[in-house]
C-alpha cells in the first residue's frame, strides 16, 4: 500500500469513528431466504466516505452480505414456482394477456452444470449474468418488503477497504490464484476483512452497479463491472480496487442465439453479494435490469 | 503454483503461438490459382432456429470472405427472428427474399440456391437426408451434431460420407470439443501415453430438465412436435443421442475406436407429463470396445439431481479428467489446465478450421467420425428401451426407421414410452 492509500485509511477511520453511534437499531442481522430454511447475514456499514483518485465519494450507511450469495440461496430463488420464468419474447400460449412486464422473473433452466463441477450448497453462485444477479435482487425484496440489490461500485469498494489502510496479510484473507488450487471455495472459510466481510477480496469477482450509469440504464448485457479480482488472479491483481468489465467471451460457449441473458457459460470467476440502503438514494429507487433476450 | 503448472503454462502458450500462426495462415490464404473473391464462403441455412441462428454468426466470424445466402426453416416465423437478428452484419447476411425458403421441402431449395457451403441445424431427425441432398449436390456441409437417430440413417449418412469424400467436399460435423485446444492437447497427451494404457473409460451428461413450449391451439400434431423436438425421439433420437453424445464422441475421439456392444438401462421416471412427449429422462450403459475396455456412460435430465457433464479415463500409468473447462491428468505425468479467458469460441474454431480446409484445397471431413459417435449413443438407448444386449452390427443393420416416410401437417401419434422386456 502506498503512501496515499495510507491517508486515505486514516480519513476513512475518522470518518467511521462519527458514523458509528448513529442508529442502536443498525446492527447485523440474519434472515431466512423465502421459500426455504437458508439463512444468510448482513453486516451494517457505517456511512462515511470512499477516496477514490482525486474524488471523495460519500457513501451512505448500508447492509451488505457477510458472505457472498451462495448456490444454497440462489437456488432457493430458482425453484420459486410463484413466479414465471422468463421465456422469452413468445405470447403465451392460448393468447392470453401479455405478462406484467415489471413482474419479478426467475432463470431459464440452465444448459450443462451451473456448478461447474465445484458442487452447490455453500459455494458462492458462480458465472451468472449481472441481469441475473439483479434480478435475484428484486426478487429478494419483494419477498421480505426490505430493498436488497446490488451495491453500487462506491459502496463495494468501501466495504472492501474497511476503513483500513491495506488488506493486511492477503493469503490469510482471500482465495487468489496462488491458493485456491483453480477452484472456488465455500464461502467463508478464510479471514474476515476489518468489518467483518469474508472473500471481498478474491474467491469469486463480484457484480456491481456501474459508477458511470444511471439507475434506469440496464438496458444492454454488457459491459457490467465486477470488483475484488477472483481466485483465477494473481494476487496482485487481487485488490479492493480491482475491476474488470464484463464482455461477451463470458458467454463464448453458449452456441444459440439469442444467448442467455441468466446464464454465462463461461465467467465461473464471477459472484455476487447484495447490500441492503438504509435509506435508499432517491436516484436509485426504481432500479431494475432491462435486459431482455432482444438486448444486444 | 507447482513445478507442473508452470510447465503447463508454458507449454499453452508455446501452443497458443503455434497454433495461432497455423490459423491465420489457413483463414486468410487465398490461392493464387483463383481469381479474387473465388474462395468466397456463401452460406446457405437450413433450420434457422436458436442454434442455426447461432451456427452461422459464429461463421461469419470465423473468417473473411462470409455471407449469407439463403435461409430454409418449417416455419415462417424463424425466418422472421433470424433476420433481424443478423441485422448487426449488414451486407453479410442480407438474403434476397426470393432466397428464404418456408415449408418441409425449404431444405431443398436452400441447397439449390448459389450456397456452396450448407448448415444443417434442424432437429438431428431430419440430417440424413439433408446430408445426403446437400452432398448429392456437391456442396460443402457443416452439420451440427448427431447426425441421425436410428440404422438407416446412419447408414446413409456413411454413405454421404463416402460420396463426399469422392467428390472432394468438406463436412464438419458440430462437436466442438474437438475444436477446443483444452482438449485437444489432453487427446494428444492420451494418445502419447501420459495415462498408459487404457483400462477403462466413464462418459456423463447428467443434468437438470430443459426447456418446453406449451401447445398452442392452431399447432398440429406435427408442428406441435417439431417445435418441443427435443421430447420425440424420431426428431431427437432421446438426449442421449440428442446430448450425450458430445461425451460419447469425446471418449470415442480417446480411444480411437468405437464401441462393438451395449448393455444399457433407463427409464421415465420424474418427467412424466405427456407435453414432453415419450423419451426417457435417464440412461446407464455399460458399452464395451473391441478390445474389451467397458465404457460407463450416465446421462440425466432430472431436476434437483447430482449434475457432471465431463469424461473419466484410467489407465495403466494414471487417470484423465476432461470437460468443457477443465482438463487434467493425475500420475506420473501429470498435467492441467483449464479454459483460459482469452481462448476463441470452439463453435467459430470449428467454422475457421473447416473454411480453412476447403480454401487451402485439402477439404477436411468429420462425419464418418460423428456418424459413428451418433451410432454409438442409439445403440446404447435401444439397449435401454429393449432390454437387450446390442451389438454395433445390429444397431447399424437395424431396420427401424423412427422417421416417417412422408411428412404433412397434421395428427401424429406420440408412440408409447419404450418398456423394456415388452416383446416389440
Amino acid at each position: 500500500m502506498n503512501a496515499s492509500g495510507a491517508m486515505m485509511g486514516m480519513l476513512l477511520a475518522a470518518a467511521v469513528a462519527t458514523a458509528g453511534a448513529q442508529d442502536a437499531a443498525f446492527a447485523p442481522y440474519s434472515e431466512t431466504v423465502p421459500g426455504s430454511s437458508v439463512r444468510f447475514e448482513m453486516v451494517p456499514i457505517p456511512r462515511g466516505t470512499l477516496e477514490a483518485g482525486d474524488q471523495k465519494i460519500p457513501v451512505r450507511a448500508f447492509w451488505v452480505g457477510k458472505y457472498e450469495v451462495t448456490w444454497d440461496e440462489y437456488d432457493a430463488y430458482r425453484s420459486d414456482t410463484t413466479i414465471p420464468v422468463a421465456v422469452g419474447v413468445r405470447s403465451p400460449a392460448g393468447g392470453g394477456p401479455p405478462r406484467d412486464a415489471d413482474a419479478v422473473t426467475r432463470p431459464t433452466p440452465p444448459y450443462a452444470d451451473e456448478y461447474f463441477g465445484f458442487g452447490r450448497g455453500r459455494q458462492p453462485v458462480i458465472s451468472i449474468t449481472h441481469h441475473a444477479a439483479m434480478e435475484y435482487g428484486r426478487w429478494l425484496s419483494e419477498k421480505t418488503g426490505k430493498i436488497y440489490r446490488l451495491p453500487t461500485e462506491a459502496e463495494w469498494e468501501y466495504a472492501c477497504r474497511a476503513g483500513q489502510a491495506g488488506p493486511g496479510a492477503l493469503g490469510e484473507q482471500a482465495w487468489t490464484a496462488e491458493n485456491a488450487d483453480d477452484e472456488p471455495h465455500p464461502v467463508g472459510k478464510k479471514t474476515p476483512n476489518a468489518w467483518g466481510l469474508f472473500d471481498t477480496l478474491g474467491n469469486v469477482a463480484e457484480w456491481t452497479l456501474d459508477r458511470d450509469r444511471a439507475a434506469d440504464g440496464y438496458t444492454t448485457r454488457y459491459p457490467h463491472p465486477v470488483r475484488g479480482g477472483s481466485y483465477t488472479e494473481d494476487a496482485k491483481a487481487v485488490t479492493c480496487a480491482s475491476r474488470r468489465l464484463s464482455e461477451e467471451a463470458w458467454s463464448r460457449r453458449d452456441p444459440q442465439r439469442p444467448q442467455s441473458i441468466w446464464w454465462h457459460t463461461d465467467a465461473i470467476f464471477v459472484g455476487f453479494r447484495l447490500v441492503r440502503p438504509v435509506e435508499e438514494d432517491v436516484k436509485m429507487k426504481g432500479l431494475r435490469s432491462r435486459v431482455t433476450r432482444e438486448s444486444p | 503454483m507447482s513445478d507442473e503448472s508452470k510447465d503447463a503454462g508454458t507449454s499453452r502458450r508455446d501452443f497458443l503461438k503455434v497454433s495461432g500462426a497455423t490459423l491465420a495462415a489457413g483463414a486468410l490464404r487465398v490461392p493464387a490459382v483463383h481469381a479474387a473473391g473465388s474462395d468466397e464462403i456463401r452460406i446457405g441455412l437450413v433450420g434457422c432456429g436458436g442454434r442455426g441462428t447461432g451456427a452461422v454468426t459464429d461463421a461469419l466470424k470465423a473468417a473473411p470472405g462470409v455471407r449469407v445466402v439463403a435461409l430454409g426453416d418449417a416455419f415462417a416465423d424463424r425466418i422472421e427472428q433470424i433476420q433481424k437478428r443478423l441485422l448487426e452484419f449488414g451486407d453479410k447476411a442480407a438474403v434476397r427474399k426470393d432466397r428464404t425458403f418456408v415449408g418441409l421441402d425449404a431444405f431443398e431449395k436452400v441447397i439449390a440456391s448459389e450456397a456452396n457451403y450448407v448448415i444443417l441445424a434442424t432437429p438431428p431427425g431430419f440430417r440424413p437426408q439433408h446430408l445426403q441432398a446437400a452432398v448429392a449436390a456437391g456442396k460443402n456441409v457443416f452439420t451440427e451434431k448427431p447426425v441421425g437417430v436410428d440404422g438407416p440413417g446412419i447408414r446413409a449418412v456413411l454413405a454421404a460420407h463416402e460420396e463426399a469424400k469422392r467428390k472432394g467436399l468438406a463436412v464438419g460435423a458440430g462437436t466442438q470439443r474437438r475444436h477446443q485446444r483444452g482438449y485437444l492437447e489432453a487427446v494428444q497427451r492420451i494418445r502419447d501415453g501420459g495415462i498408459g494404457e487404457v483400462t477403462a473409460a466413464r462418459a456423463y451428461w447428467n443434468q437438470g430438465g430443459l426447456w418446453k413450449k406449451d401447445r398452442e391451439a392452431a399447432w398440429s400434431d406435427l408442428e406441435w412436435q417439431m417445435r418441443n423436438w427435443l421430447y420425440f425421439t424420431w426428431l431427437s433420437g432421446d438426449h442421449i443421442v440428442e446430448q450425450h453424445v458430445h461425451n460419447l464422441d469425446a471418449v470415442n475421439w480417446m480411444m480411437g475406436a468405437h464401441p462393438v456392444k451395449a448393455t444399457g438401462m433407463g427409464g421415465r421416471q420424474s418427467r412424466t407429463d405427456p407435453a414432453y412427449g415419450h423419451i426417457y429422462d435417464h440412461f446407464a450403459i455399460d458399452y464395451e470396445y473391441e478390445n474389451g475396455v467397458h465404457m460407463l456412460s450416465m446421462c440425466r435430465q432430472i431436476d434437483g439431481c447430482e449434475k457432471r457433464v465431463a469424461e473419466d479415463l484410467v489407465g495403466t500409468k494414471g487417470r484423465a479428467e476432461t470437460s468443457g473447462e477443465r482438463w487434467a491428468i493425475s500420475g506420473p505425468q501429470a498435467w492441467r489446465r483449464r479454459e483460459d479467458e482469452g481462448e476463441v469460441s470452439p463453435y467459430v474454431q470449428e467454422h475457421t478450421d473447416l473454411i480453412a480446409s476447403i480454401r487451402a484445397g485439402k477439404p477436411s471431413s468429420e462425419l464418418k467420425d460423428v456418424a459413428e459417435s451418433t451410432l454409438t449413443a442409439i445403440m446404447g438407448r435401444m439397449s435401454a428401451y429393449t432390454g437387450r444386449l446390442v451389438t454395433w452390427e445390429e444397431a447399424l443393420g437395424s431396420a427401424e426407421s423412427l422417421v416417417p416416410e412422408k411428412l404433412a401437417w397434421g395428427p401424429m401419434p406420440v408412440p408409447p414410452v419404450a418398456r423394456p422386456g415388452t416383446p416389440a
